[in-house]
């Protein structure tokens, strides 16, 4: 041993390694004859494709089909193309100012640090203002390399918009000062408010009555984005309750139960959504009375919710399961009844574990709900679908399925991340 | 029901079976209030799946098992009864991952006992400092070290303020020089009059603190008796052989 510690002061110095980007290149890249000829096909064809994209982005694309139906794209119909009748855009815009204020509230009262995070959040809506703008400088450069003098160029938005989006980031920066400075005296109003928030952002925007500010929108008018962010968020927060109990009927030892949640996860998952969605749409009614209608969002809707449900159940039995037999004797044998100890003990450590999968279904199901374009709902993919029938714009297929494509991303991207920080909140894994 | 002459726990002819595996043979047992109880024996001798039947984590198949007056049956209402009496220790201690030692030891008063936080909490803070880690309130489990998980999980089970403690195997899973600090409670714990069971092979804490040891082997208690008469003069081979074992090395 002690030759070793002798030895210390004479050990040379690791050898030099080159820190740039050539050294780091040279270590990755092209360490051996096979990887220096992977990295050459794999770059030669990454600069083919480029190169090709590229070149339909400045010369042959018609952007212009994308401005021209930014509204089409975001709430569809709501409510007013119908000519001469009023426009209750505002309800939408007044849900989204709800969610600002809500937002900015919740992160005053909770988030302590500042990060980065915080100013892609608080800046969104103008960031998003401003998209069109830094995409023209893309389109001028890249046009450049072509030598395309004419690119095409996204008009920016009207001033009443600009205002409407700083004003989103003010409303999120005054509530957000709200929450610091009142804290946990306002925690319990924030948790209410973020319960209450979906329900009352339906009810503002689907509307009630036959007039007035508030009057009935029927569902056969919304549309776009709103409709798919709907159909998802209805399905998450109706699914998860309904897929919970199922998990838990199945782990159930009453046999009736047991049986009964068994026979419907199966069921449910051994039949794609789509045929669901049919069922829902066209078979339905052959088993209500011709005097009863229901609504095909609505229809839309539960199928989505019965199908997320049976998958949730099946990833919430994964978490129980993973839950040591004893947990469950702990809990009772400080005389916790079995409801007490579902509670407080097992389903919160359950839960937690399975977020990641959670998270992962919740995207799933937000790109699922695209399915409903093929029942023909107008769902982000269904407008999508109406603006190229559209003979006006024919042949703008790639234009419109790419820019629908950035807006999928964007939401997919945001919970991907939002559940990674949950889950470093929530301490998965470390304890 | 208070009468100290009338026996807390009185077991008769207790059977049991796994399938077809005949676990426990006709275990009867009177323990009196305050009593310390040493439940020793080979592994695979049915004493800790005894020891678990007296608060209905297992159930029994025949006989009889009265703890203070109520009747263990299948009905509910005994059983949570039962359980609210009685407090139980585990080698793995079972604390709750997710809940700060604080919440471990105040979730069961507040919810079944229904006291208020205030109460509950001034409840934890005393039984902390009772075994000796007041300082550790507001860390989760992982964070301590094995001896510190058993004694909270010690105080969560006083915490109910039961009248039988229940200790299976308490210290076999942690490392020789935590094996102390557990002990010393649950002597304290003894000398203060507490009724307890204990499954356990520490036979420096028998001798010390048993009021009278059960020798378990295949389903059976094969003897009883003080500390004395088990350690200088058993009457059965087996026991002479078992005790030759565990207290030769």
């Amino acid at each position: 041993m002690t030759t070793v510690y002798q030895e210390k002061d004479t050990l040379a110095p690791p050898p030099a390694e080159r820190k740039n980007i050539f050294g780091w290149m040279l270590k990755n890249l092209f360490n051996s004859w096979y990887n220096s000829i992977l990295t050459i096909v794999a770059a030669y064809i990454i600069f083919v494709l480029v190169r090709g994209v590229a070149g339909w982005v400045v010369t042959k694309a018609r952007w212009e089909v994308v401005p021209a139906n930014y509204r089409l794209f975001l709430v569809g119909q709501y409510p007013s193309m119908i000519p001469g009748q009023e426009d209750f855009i505002w309800r939408v815009w007044l849900a989204v100012y709800l969610l600002a204020a809500i937002t900015g509230l919740a992160w005053g009262i909770w988030v302590k640090k500042r990060e980065f995070v915080s100013w892609v959040v608080l800046l969104f809506p103008p960031l998003v203002g401003s998209s069109p703008y830094v995409t023209n400088v893309g389109l001028k450069l890249v046009g450049k390399l072509y030598g395309v003098t004419d690119v095409y160029q996204f008009p920016g938005f009207s001033a009443k918009a600009w205002a409407l989006m700083w004003g989103l980031s003010a409303t999120g920066l005054a509530f957000w000062a709200l929450g610091r400075a009142f804290g946990r005296r306002l925690a319990r109003f924030a948790v209410t408010m973020l319960l209450l928030y979906f329900p009352l952002a339906i009810l503002i925007i689907g509307g009630f009555g036959e007039q007035g500010w508030f009057q009935a929108i029927p569902t056969r008018f919304w549309g776009g984005l709103l409709l798919s962010l709907i159909l998802t968020i209805v399905g998450i927060v109706m699914s998860f309750p309904l897929g919970v109990l199922l998990a838990l009927g199945r782990q159930s030892k009453l046999p009736i139960l047991h049986s009964l949640s068994v026979v419907y996860i199966e069921f449910i998952r051994g039949v794609p959504l789509i045929s669901l969605l049919f069922m829902a749409q066209v078979m339905l009614p052959l088993f209500l009375p011709p005097n009863v209608v229901i609504d095909r969002v609505l229809r839309a809707m539960v199928a989505i919710i019965m199908f997320a449900a049976a998958y949730l159940a099946e990833n919430v039995r994964g978490g129980l399961q993973a839950i040591p037999q004893g947990q469950y004797e702990a809990a009772y044998a400080i005389g916790l009844s079995g409801f007490q100890t579902m509670t407080y003990i097992i389903l919160p450590q359950a839960l937690r574990t399975v977020i990641p999968v959670l998270v992962s279904q919740f995207i799933a199901l937000f790109k699922d709900t695209t399915l409903v374009a093929i029942v023909g709902l107008l769902d982000l993919l269904g407008i999508a679908q109406g603006v190229i029938a559209n003979p006006k714009y024919i042949g703008t297929q790639r234009e419109v399925f790419t820019f629908i494509s950035v807006f999928y991303f964007v939401f997919t991207y945001a919970m991907s991340y939002a559940s990674r920080r949950l889950e470093k909140a929530l301490g998965v894994g470390e304890r | 029901m208070s009468d100290n002459n009338n026996p807390i726990i009185i077991c008769r002819d207790v059977h049991k079976w796994y399938g077809d595996f005949h676990v426990l043979k006709g275990v009867s047992m009177e323990v009196m209030r305050g009593e310390v109880i040493v439940i020793f024996g080979p592994s695979g001798s049915g004493k800790s799946t005894f020891i678990r039947t007296i608060n209905r984590l297992e159930d029994h198949q025949r006989g009889q098992i009265i703890v203070d007056g109520t009747e263990l049956t299948h009905d509910v209402r005994n059983i949570e009864k039962i359980r609210m009496e009685t407090g139980m220790v585990f080698q793995q201690f079972n604390l709750f991952p997710h809940l700060t030692v604080m919440q471990n030891i105040t979730l069961a008063p507040i919810q079944v006992r229904k006291w208020p936080k205030e109460k509950a909490e001034a409840k934890a803070i005393e039984l902390l400092k009772r075994v000796g880690i007041p300082e550790q309130a507001n860390k989760y489990p992982g964070q301590l070290s094995g001896g510190q998980q058993q004694r909270v999980a010690i105080a969560r089970a006083l915490a109910m303020e039961p009248k039988i403690m229940l200790f299976d195997e308490p210290t076999s899973a942690l490392d020789p020089e935590m094996i102390k600090e557990v002990l010393d409670v649950m002597e304290e714990l003894a000398a203060s009059g507490m009724t307890m069971l204990v499954v356990t092979h520490e036979m420096g804490f028998a001798r010390a603190v048993a009021d009278r040891m059960f020798f378990f082997d295949k389903g059976q208690i094969v003897e009883s008796g003080t500390p004395e008469q088990i350690f200088h003069n058993p009457q059965e081979d087996r026991t002479k052989l078992f005790l030759s074992q565990i207290l030769t090395h």
